[in-house]
C-alpha cells in the first residue's frame, strides 16, 4: 500500500474498519469508498463478543431517578456553563456520559447518589425545596459552600466531596466531545506529516533544532 | 464429560509453536519461510491490525470515553484485550508478595499495544557477573546476537540514530521525527545535568520499508495498533506473511495444557484445549517452540511432568520458575509554568516520546550496580476519560495567570483555568534493570488450585531487593533535578523509602524475563546457549524465558533477534537431522 493510498482510505476510515483491507488489496479508489459503509453492532469487528454482552447490558439499565438526573444537569451546566468559546456541558450530553459511567464504574454510584441526597437536604434545611427548585442565587449560594475544597467548612466535607467528583466527571464528559475538542484547541487525531514544532513556536521560545537534528530526522515538504 | 475425548489432529508438523506475539511470530515467520511446516497455536482469538484496531476513533465513539474496562486494561480503543484479570484463569502470590500479570489474549499478543521502544541489549548487558559479581552472565555475548539485531532492524524496522554509546549499540536506523516541543525543554534540562536526552528508538516506519506496510501517519495511537502495519505487531508484520507462505496453520482459541513427551524424554507435542467448545486435543510435531510468554512457558513446562522429567520439562536442574524479574519502574509529573497558555497545533506525532535518555552513569561510583534509562510524556493529547481529573490539586501548585486561584470552583473561570493549563504537563518514568534472584520465582499453586480448564494454575513469589529500591530513589533525585532545571512545579505526590520511591509492583511494567533461563552448566540453567533444552534437545524456548538479565533496556527487540537466531538453528539441525 502506498503512501497517498493509505493515507486516502484511513480518511474514509474513520467509520470503517473494513476499507483499509480493501485499500489495500485494489488500487481501486471508488472500491475503497463502497466499503466505507458503517458496519452494524454485531458485525463490529473491533469490538470481542465480551465487549458487545457488556455494553448491551449496561446500556439496558438506569441507573438515576428522573429527579436525580435533573438535579445532576443543573450541577454539570454550573461547573460548565456556555461561554464566549464553547457550550455548556448540556450541549455536550454530559448527563448522558455520566448515567453510563456510573454503570460502567460503579464505585460512582453511591458518592454520586448519597451526595445529591446531601445536596437536597442542604437545600431542604435552607430554603425548605430541593435543589433542582431553587432559584440560580440560591443554588449558587450553596454550590460556594463546596466548590472550595481549601476554604470549606468542616461541616460540608461531605458536599465538597461530591461536588470534586461531579467537576472530575463533567470536565471529562465535556472535554471528550467535539465541543468539547474544538474549545480546547485539540486538533490532532487525524492523518498527517510530523515536520516538528511550527516555526513561528520555536522563535516564541528562542528555540531551534539543531545541525544534527534537522539532518537526521525525517522532514516533508 | 461421559463424552469427553482427546482427538489427535492428524498432521504431523515439522514444529508446533505455542504463541503468537514477538518470539512465537518471528519463530513461525522464519521457519515457515524456511519450508517447514508449522502449528502455530495461540490461547487467544484472530487479530489483524487493519480488521480490529481502534485507531482514529474518537473518545465520543466510546461510552465510556476511552476508559479502561477489564476487558481493555488500557483503555477502551487499545490493542490489548484482556490483560491483567481473565475469568476463570487466576493466580496467586505468596503471602506479603506482589506480582501483577499482564496476559493479552490475542493473535500477536502483548505486540498489538506495546511501546515499540526497541533498543539493543549492550556488551555489558550480556556480561553482569563478570563486571561487578552479581547475578550472572549469558552464555552468549553481543557478538552473537549483533547480526540478528541487524536483520529485524532491516526486517521491522525502526527510527533512531547512531549516538556510538559503548552500552547502547548503534542499529540500521530509519529517520527519527522531531522532538516536540516539551520534548526540547527535557533535551535543555539534561544538558544542565549532564543527562543525555537523544532520539528514541522505536519500531514504527517513519518511511516506507515495503509494500506490504504503510508509512506512519503519526497519529500517536501505536497502542490501539496501526491499520497499515506502520509499525511493528507480530500479528501484521509476522504472522500474517508467515501464514502467507502455505505453511503455517494459525490454531487460534487454543489453552496449550502441557508438553507431551515420547519414551525417550522427548517432546512429541501439546496438548491443548479448545476454549470455544472446550474440546481436547493433541498436536504433534517434530520440535516444540514456546513462546506463551515468560511465565506462561514456566507453567507451562513445570505441568508437563513425566517419569522422564519428574520436576517438569527442562526442569533437572530446578530453576524453571526462578529468576523472574521485570524491568524497575517509578515516575513524577510536573506542570512546566513556561509551556502554559500554549499555542495549539496537530503534535500528536508518533506513538510514544521522540526522545528517551540512555542510563549514563557508572554504577561503580553508585549504591544500586544497575542502571535505568528515562522515557518521557507530555503535550497536547487527546482528551480521554479522566482528562482535567483532580485539577483542583494543580490549581493550588500552580500560578494561573500570574495569580494564585482557589483551588477548586466551577463556571466560566473553571474552564478558562483547563484551557490555560492544557499541553503544559511532563511525565518521566524510569525503566531500570533489576538483579535476577533465585529467591524470586513462580511456581505451581502449592494448595493445588486450577483454571477453568483444570489446568495447574501460578503462584508467584517476588520482591524487590534493596537494589532496586535504592535504583528508584535515584530516579526520583533524576526527575526532580530534571524538572528543576526547567522550571517545572512537580504535582505527582511525594514517593519516599515508605512507598519503596513509587516503585512499581513487580510485573507491573510487563517486562517480565527470567523463568527458563539459558546457561552452558546443564545443573543451573534450563537451556542451552540456543534456547535449547538440556535435557530435551527438541524443545525450545524463544519469549522471554530464557532471557539470563535483561538490561534497562525493554526486551522485545532481543526476544526478535533471540528468536530468529533459535529459529535458524532449529532449521539448521533440522535439516542435519540432530534433532
Amino acid at each position: 500500500m502506498d503512501r497517498r493510498s493509505s493515507l486516502k482510505a484511513l480518511l474514509v476510515g474513520t467509520v470503517s474498519t473494513g476499507v483499509i483491507v480493501e485499500a489495500c488489496q485494489s488500487k481501486d479508489k471508488d472500491q475503497a469508498a463502497t466499503a466505507a459503509s458503517q458496519p452494524k453492532t454485531e458485525d463490529d469487528p473491533t469490538r470481542m463478543p465480551e465487549e458487545k454482552e457488556k455494553l448491551q447490558e449496561l446500556q439496558a439499565k438506569d441507573f438515576f431517578t428522573a429527579e436525580e438526573k435533573a438535579t445532576l444537569t443543573i450541577l454539570a451546566d454550573i461547573i460548565i456553563p456556555r461561554d464566549d468559546t464553547s457550550g455548556s456541558a448540556s450541549d455536550g450530553r454530559v448527563i448522558d456520559f455520566i448515567s453510563f459511567i456510573v454503570q460502567d464504574k460503579p464505585e460512582h454510584q453511591t458518592p454520586l447518589r448519597g451526595g445529591l441526597r446531601w445536596l437536597d437536604l442542604r437545600a431542604l434545611n435552607t430554603y425548605e425545596k430541593p435543589f433542582r427548585d431553587l432559584t440560580s442565587q440560591q443554588q449558587l449560594a450553596i454550590v460556594d459552600t463546596i466548590a472550595y475544597p481549601k476554604k470549606a467548612k468542616p461541616e460540608d466535607l461531605q458536599g465538597v466531596h461530591f461536588f470534586t467528583l461531579m467537576r472530575n466527571l463533567t470536565i471529562t464528559g465535556f472535554y471528550t466531545t467535539d465541543i468539547g475538542f474544538k474549545d480546547i484547541g485539540y486538533v490532532g487525531n487525524r492523518p498527517n506529516q510530523w515536520n516538528g514544532v511550527p516555526p513561528e513556536v520555536l522563535k516564541q521560545y528562542n528555540l531551534a533544532y539543531t545541525e544534527k537534528e534537522l539532518k537526521e530526522c525525517i522532514s516533508f515538504t | 464429560m461421559g463424552d469427553l475425548q482427546i482427538k489427535k489432529l492428524p498432521k504431523q508438523y515439522d514444529a508446533v509453536i505455542v504463541g503468537s506475539g514477538a518470539g512465537g511470530g518471528m519463530a513461525a515467520y522464519v521457519l515457515a519461510h524456511a519450508g517447514l511446516s508449522v502449528a502455530l497455536l495461540e490461547a487467544g482469538p484472530h487479530f489483524d491490525p487493519a480488521i480490529h484496531s481502534l485507531q482514529l476513533k474518537n473518545p465520543w465513539e466510546s461510552p465510556r470515553r476511552g476508559a479502561s474496562t477489564p476487558l481493555r486494561p488500557f483503555g477502551d480503543f487499545d490493542g490489548a484485550w484482556h490483560g491483567w484479570e481473565i475469568e476463570g484463569e487466576p493466580y496467586t502470590k505468596a503471602e506479603g508478595t506482589h506480582w501483577d500479570w499482564f496476559r493479552p489474549r490475542m493473535v500477536g499478543g502483548r505486540t498489538n499495544h506495546w511501546g515499540r521502544i526497541s533498543l539493543r541489549f549492550g556488551p555489558k548487558d550480556f556480561k553482569r557477573r563478570s563486571q561487578d559479581g552479581l547475578g550472572d552472565d549469558w552464555p552468549i555475548g553481543y557478538e552473537d546476537v549483533a547480526p540478528y539485531y541487524d536483520k529485524i532492524d532491516r526486517l521491522i524496522g525502526v527510527f533512531g540514530t547512531n549516538e556510538g554509546l559503548p552500552n547502547d549499540p548503534d542499529g540500521i536506523f530509519l529517520p527519527p521525527p522531531r522532538p516536540r516541543l516539551h520534548e526540547l525543554f527535557i533535551k535543555k534540562a539534561g544538558a544542565v545535568s549532564g543527562v543525555p536526552v537523544i532520539p528514541s528508538r522505536l519500531s514504527i516506519l517513519t518511511k516506507q520499508i515495503n509494500k506490504e506496510r504503510g508509512a506512519c501517519f503519526f497519529c500517536s495511537q501505536c497502542g490501539r495498533s496501526c491499520k497499515v502495519y506502520g509499525d511493528f505487531s507480530s500479528s501484521s508484520v509476522l504472522v500474517k506473511p508467515a501464514v502467507a507462505t502455505g505453511n503455517v496453520d494459525l490454531i487460534t482459541n487454543a489453552m496449550a495444557r502441557e508438553v507431551l513427551t515420547d519414551k525417550e524424554g522427548l517432546a512429541k507435542g501439546i496438548s491443548y484445549v479448545d476454549k470455544t467448545n472446550l474440546q481436547e486435543y493433541e498436536v504433534h510435531g517434530r520440535v516444540v517452540v514456546l513462546a506463551a510468554s515468560t511465565c506462561e512457558t514456566a507453567r507451562l513446562l513445570l505441568n508437563s511432568k513425566s517419569s522422564r522429567h519428574p520436576y517438569g520439562l527442562v526442569n533437572s536442574s530446578e530453576v524453571v520458575g526462578k529468576y523472574l524479574h521485570d524491568s524497575t519502574g517509578a515516575s513524577m509529573s510536573a506542570i512546566v509554568p513556561t509551556l502554559l497558555d500554549r499555542k495549539r497545533y496537530n503534535e500528536d506525532g508518533v506513538g510514544g516520546a521522540h526522545v528517551y535518555s540512555p542510563w549514563w552513569l557508572d554504577n561503580k561510583k553508585l549504591d544500586f550496580p544497575r542502571g535505568y534509562h528515562i522515557e518521557y510524556g507530555g503535550g497536547m493529547g487527546m482528551p480521554m476519560y479522566g482528562f482535567s481529573w483532580g485539577i483542583e490539586h494543580l490549581q493550588e501548585k500552580v500560578l494561573i495567570r500570574g495569580v494564585q486561584k482557589e483551588p477548586g470552583g466551577y463556571g466560566k473561570g473553571l474552564k478558562e483555568d483547563i484551557r490555560y493549563l492544557y499541553g503544559a504537563r511532563i511525565g518521566m518514568a524510569g525503566r531500570g534493570e533489576a538483579v535476577p534472584r533465585a529467591d524470586n520465582f513462580c511456581r505451581i499453586d502449592p494448595d493445588g488450585t486450577v483454571d477453568k480448564y483444570g489446568i495447574p494454575i501460578l503462584q508467584f513469589n517476588v520482591k524487590h531487593s534493596d537494589y532496586e529500591i535504592k535504583q528508584a530513589k535515584h530516579m526520583n533525585e533524576t526527575f526532580k533535578e530534571l524538572f528543576h532545571n526547567m522550571g517545572a512545579i512537580v504535582t505527582s505526590s511525594d514517593n519516599s523509602e515508605k512507598n519503596l520511591w513509587g516503585l512499581n509492583n513487580p510485573g507491573n511494567v510487563i517486562h517480565e524475563a527470567g523463568t527458563v533461563r539459558m546457561g552452558n552448566n546443564p545443573k543451573t540453567s534450563a537451556l542451552n546457549k540456543w534456547a535449547q533444552g538440556h535435557d530435551c534437545k527438541n524443545l525450545f524456548c524463544v519469549d522471554g524465558s530464557p532471557f539470563v538479565s535483561q538490561g534497562d533496556k525493554n526486551i522485545t527487540w532481543t526476544i526478535l533477534a533471540l528468536s530468529m537466531r533459535t529459529s535458524e538453528y532449529i532449521v539448521d539441525q533440522l535439516k542435519k537431522r540432530n534433532i
